[in-house]
């Protein structure tokens, strides 16, 4: 479904990923972890090209997405982030009301007549778990809403266009505990329908949410496998070092 | 890093206690083995109240093993150890209850006393012996974390197997000839029966350091060759 071949990515003179390859299936949710700077968040961002809008960048190699490459000069970027969405790790709500974030991406993209993007803003609400706490105040600012409750808006505004992937860049890391498990417990449920990326400095979080786990460091992917492998027995020394904590 | 230096001096202080639990229990398989050969009446009864020892140590470890797991959620081959110790603690309580089971045969020796002949006919104190190595071996590789010998404790078992079978064979004949050891035969049986379990258990404890170093699962894998 998502297949990297060869991606070498620099920053101006830094070269910053350094030869990855790995295939992410459909309907899997995949996580990446490491030490901060080695360069999860800049490959996350390489898969629907948001290193674009960065000066300087250079890439090589290629990103296939269900079989075509997306850094191929066909392809319209507007179109790409539709289907390839992401969540930050701070909740970014427009400054609108809690209807129009979700509703924004439909209208933009005119998906839908008025009745249609109703319907679509509901079942979003509904899939990223909100629902039930904002249908009674479907008009009032996302502002007024917990950071927490803003983080699955935000999610609901990335689902509301239907995307067959969803990226979250440490989507909970600014969250308390509850709110977490909401988080966590959303990213299960939504890998039914959707592929799920998620970059996390909490270990324990990929362990908990993902089916395979990539472990990154100085721009390498040192080891990518199936979770329960890697936390049970990672054949790196270096994962093994970082994720037991045995680290620097 | 802290945590790190926190997370070794915890997991230093489990092997410490099983480390204690092993040598606790060899040496009850080692009195034990002395107790039966030379009817020992005295000595077996120390093995038997000594029996409760091991199961503090059990209990202990356990709830230490817990402990760790709740507060320091390890992974990798931190979360392999506390496993595996967990399940060698249980081993090693079920091997030294087998020990003690000997010894009570030892208590009720009077009333049937089994021959010295008779015991090296069934090859007894090689099957002791055999135990023995297997669990002293198992401990050092453990310690050394090394599981070059895994291949060769492993197959003492099969040793012990085939000795425990022999065995039987022996006393069907023998019980025909000598009907009025039947009480004796019927024992000693039970004897070797104990012996050949604690082999099992001994296996398992090697499967479990192998799991542990090596993150591979000998368990319940029928060739070994
Ligand atoms: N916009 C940028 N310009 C230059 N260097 C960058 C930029 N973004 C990230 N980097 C560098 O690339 C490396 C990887 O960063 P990043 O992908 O954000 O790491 P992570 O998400 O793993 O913490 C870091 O050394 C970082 O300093
Ligand atoms: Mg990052």
């Amino acid at each position: 479904m998502i297949e990297a071949k060869n991606v070498n990515f620099y920053y101006g003179d830094f070269h910053a990923l350094k030869d990855i390859s790995l295939e992410i299936e459909a309907n899997s949710v995949t996580a990446f972890i490491g030490p901060s700077g080695c360069g999860k968040s800049t490959f996350l961002r390489l898969l629907n090209r948001m290193n674009d809008l960065i000066a300087g960048t250079r890439l090589e190699g290629s990103c296939l997405v269900n079989g075509k490459n997306i850094y191929d000069k066909s392809v319209d970027v507007d179109v790409l982030r539709k289907d390839i969405g992401m969540v930050f790790q701070k909740p970014n709500p427009f400054p609108k009301s809690i209807f129009e974030n979700v509703a924004y991406g439909l209208k933009v993209n005119r998906m839908g007549n008025k009745a249609e993007i109703s319907a679509r803003v509901e079942q979003s609400l509904k899939d990223s778990a909100l629902w039930d706490e904002v249908k009674d105040k479907l008009n009032k600012s996302a502002y007024e809403l917990s950071g927490g409750q803003q983080q699955r808006l935000c999610i609901a505004r990335a689902l509301a266009v239907k995307p067959s992937v969803i990226l979250m860049d440490e989507p909970a890391s600014a969250l308390d505990p509850i709110s977490t498990s909401k988080i966590e417990e959303l990213i299960y449920n939504l890998k039914a329908n959707y592929t799920i990326v998620i970059v996390t400095h909490n270990m324990q979080q990929a362990a908990r949410v993902s089916d395979k786990t990539g472990f990154f460091m100085l721009g390498e992917l040192i080891e990518f496998d199936e979770t329960k492998r890697m936390f049970i027995s990672p054949q790196k020394k270096q994962t093994q070092n970082y994720i037991t904590g045995r680290f620097g | 890093m802290e945590k790190a230096k926190h997370n070794e001096t915890e997991l230093k202080a489990l092997k410490e206690e099983m480390s204690h639990m092993w040598r606790l229990v060899l040496s009850q398989l080692q009195k034990c083995k002395q107790a039966y050969l030379t009817n020992d009446t005295e000595l077996a009864r120390e093995v038997i109240s000594r029996e409760k020892r091991v199961n503090t140590f059990e209990l202990k470890i356990d709830s230490d093993c817990e402990n760790y797991i709740a507060l320091f959620a390890p992974v990798a081959v931190d979360l392999r150890l506390v496993l595996s110790l967990m399940k060698i603690s249980g081993a090693l309580e079920r091997i030294a209850d087998f020990a003690e089971g000997i010894a009570k045969h030892v208590t009720i020796e009077d009333f049937h006393p089994i021959t010295a002949k008779l015991k090296e006919d069934l090859k007894i104190e090689t099957m002791f012996d055999t135990v023995i190595s297997m669990l002293s071996d198992s401990f050092a590789a453990l310690e050394s974390e090394n599981t070059k010998l895994s291949g060769k404790i492993l197959q003492k078992d099969d040793e012990v197997d085939t000795l425990f079978m022999e065995g039987k064979e022996f006393l069907a004949k023998y019980v025909q000839k000598e009907s009025s050891y039947s009480k004796c035969v019927l024992e000693t049986l039970l004897v070797l029966r104990k012996l050949e379990r604690i082999g099992d258990h001994c296996s398992n404890t090697v499967e479990e350091i192998v799991f542990y170093i090596d993150a591979k699962v000998l368990k319940h894998v029928k060739s070994r060759e």
